[in-house]
């Protein structure tokens, strides 16, 4: 193993009763990467992070930090990391300072000025001493994030930092991420049902669907290159079908009923509509999205799509009056 | 190892449930015994009524010792409640709170934090019982004084008045030990649930359940007593005979601590392997 890799994932899976939350997953996270983990709610990316972060038993596989396994014996590695788990639970009774020297207790490592470091790094400073219950979520978030900081961890996991967070909040933790990142070279593991958010802090990325791993990579790889999904809209979809197919355009061209969509290079497409546009057809709309936001959205969106927008029912008659 | 059990100190003794035990007993000490004062004759009268069928008592029998004998008597089966109270959310309070995922993604291990947790827990019910023990004696001594102790019993037993102290301190410390095993119950309960609700409820069924089966006198529940934890509860109850049986004593101790630390290994063993989905 080089000496880059902080986190790897082995064959890991964990199953609940009957149930298996994660499958085969095998994960490569290597120093100074911010790897977005991305999937949609009930993909198992909690699950995965607290097996990561020694909360939950893997099932079968393994985890391995900073080159050595983590055990239920072994667990010194943990002092290298950082974890915040979904929501940002303290005891709400006690000061946030207060809160802080239980953690750093537990490091055993942690002094009064990196606590008052860490709450100056997240804004709490001023905060320090009132008791956590008085706290609005996106302060809970904050010192959930410094928690996290404490000791100066060369690896922090956050769960869905962003959650429940206003847009200014929401801006405010992706600053913080491209701050610890690119500042003090820490490498973030982060989680998040978005693409939009990973895509602006992320520089590697794995999406998880079901449990299963689908994609992992860089982050501008995955989503700039590779071919585009182009939907194309217009009344005379019989005739546009066949010059795209004839065209050699595009890779492969389906019609989805009220449309057509073609795989192409996001490069082609201009060359694709003055093609369409020259053999007298009349183009509606051009929509170039890249395959794995398509992919993405489907596995997100698709579900409820399904549900709550049922079809139209003037396009099917429209195009099958034309057909006719 | 002891910033963590520091740390656990301050999370219990920061937290108001923790309170409502003593302030259970510090409720109920004071009013028993100033009911008892404002009685005054009338008490003495009632305890003893059965005693002046055969003797004739001569002078105050009522002191700070005697009160302090009796009420340990009348709250002994209610004290493990209020053990349970504070050791039943030890663990639980954890999940409840969603903490656990603070504590345990650390590099301390289950093992020290739940050795500190049990510490912590041991350390309530002692508290709570040497509160119990100064308010009982120390409120009852100012305001009946002292003198011997007599032990309303089958056997008549008076011990002298340097003898009382001693015994009743001693008493409470048998009382700590007992509730020590209470307490290592309700943790275990609290170990498998994420409530704070179960262990109470858990642990005082166990109680119950147990204690009734002592004290019904069929030849079945008779067989089976000797292997209840509840059937040595008593045993603070052996320092007001006279001889103590310092052989009963010291077998009940050492049935409870085994009892303990069986109820604590078990739950050593779950903690272990539990996964954390608060």
């Amino acid at each position: 193993m080089d000496d880059s890799t902080v986190l790897r994932t082995y064959g890991l899976a964990k199953r609940f009763r009957r149930r298996w939350a994660v499958r085969n997953l095998d994960l490569h996270i290597r120093r100074g990467e911010v790897f977005g983990f991305l999937g949609p709610n009930g993909a198992g990316k909690s699950t995965t992070i607290r097996m990561l972060l020694s909360l939950i038993r893997p099932t079968e596989g393994r985890v391995e930090l900073f080159g050595a396994p983590l055990t239920r014996r072994q667990r010194s590695a943990l002092r290298r990391v950082g974890g915040l788990v979904e929501r940002p639970d303290f005891y709400l009774y006690l000061s946030a300072r207060r809160n802080l020297e239980i953690v750093a207790g537990l490091r055993g490592d942690t002094s009064a000025r990196d606590i008052d470091a860490v709450l100056e790094t997240v804004g709490l400073l001023p905060r320090a001493h009132d008791r956590v219950k008085t706290f609005s979520h996106g302060m809970k978030q904050r010192l959930g994030i410094a928690q996290a900081l404490l000791g100066s961890p060369e690896l922090i996991i956050l769960d869905e930092p962003t959650s429940g967070l206003d847009p200014q909040g929401i801006k405010e933790v992706r600053e913080l991420i491209l701050r610890l990142s690119g500042e003090r070279g820490m490498t973030v593991f982060l989680s998040s049902h978005l693409l939009s958010e990973i895509e602006q802090t992320a520089t590697n990325m794995a999406i998880i669907n079901q449990g299963t791993l689908v994609v992992q990579g860089g982050v501008s790889e995955l989503l700039a290159a590779g071919e585009h999904v182009v939907r194309v809209e217009t009344p005379d979809a019989r005739r546009a079908l066949e010059v795209i197919s004839s065209s050699g355009l595009a890779t492969a061209v389906r019609s989805t009923g009220s449309s057509i969509e073609c795989d192409m290079p996001r490069t082609r497409v201009a060359e694709l509509n003055r093609m369409l546009v020259r053999a007298g057809i009349a183009v509606d709309a051009l929509v170039p999205k890249r395959s794995l936001e398509e992919y993405f959205l489907a596995i997100t969106e698709g579900a409820s799509d399904a549900v709550l927008s049922p079809p139209s029912p003037g396009k099917p008659g429209k195009e099958g009056g034309r057909r006719a | 190892m002891n910033t963590i059990l520091g740390n656990e100190i301050i999370k219990t003794s920061f937290k108001w449930r923790s309170y409502i035990s003593f302030m259970a007993i510090a409720v109920v000490v004071p009013l028993v015994e100033i009911a008892l004062k404002l009685q005054g004759e009338g008490m003495q009268r009632n305890v003893t009524r059965g005693l002046a069928q055969d003797f004739f008592l001569l002078g105050n029998i009522t002191n700070g010792y005697f009160v302090s004998q009796m009420i340990m008597n009348a709250l002994w089966i209610h004290v493990p409640f209020l053990v349970t109270l504070g050791a039943g959310d030890q663990l639980a309070g954890e999940a409840t709170g969603g903490t656990f995922r603070l504590l345990l993604t650390r590099p301390a291990s289950r093992s020290r934090i739940l050795l500190a947790k049990y510490t912590t827990t041991l350390l309530y019910a002692l508290a709570l019982i040497a509160f119990m023990a100064l308010l009982t004696v120390g409120l009852g001594v100012i305001l009946f004084g002292t003198g011997d102790l007599l032990v309303p019993g089958r056997n008549l037993v008076v011990l002298p008045e340097h003898e009382a102290l001693w015994r009743i301190a001693v008493a409470f410390a048998l009382a700590t030990w007992g509730m020590w095993t209470v307490a290592s119950l309700a943790f275990l309960f609290s170990s498998l649930v994420e409530n704070g609700i179960g262990p109470l409820v858990g642990t005082m069924a166990v109680i119950i359940v147990f204690y009734i089966v002592s004290n019904v006198p069929a030849d079945l529940f008779t067989s089976v007593k000797p292997y209840l934890f509840t059937s040595y509860l008593n045993l603070w109850q052996k320092m007001f005979e006279d001889p103590v049986p310092w052989g009963d004593v010291l077998h009940s101790v050492f049935v409870l601590g085994a009892f303990s630390i069986g109820f604590y290994a078990v739950t050593w063993y779950i903690f272990l392997r539990k996964d954390i989905l608060s």
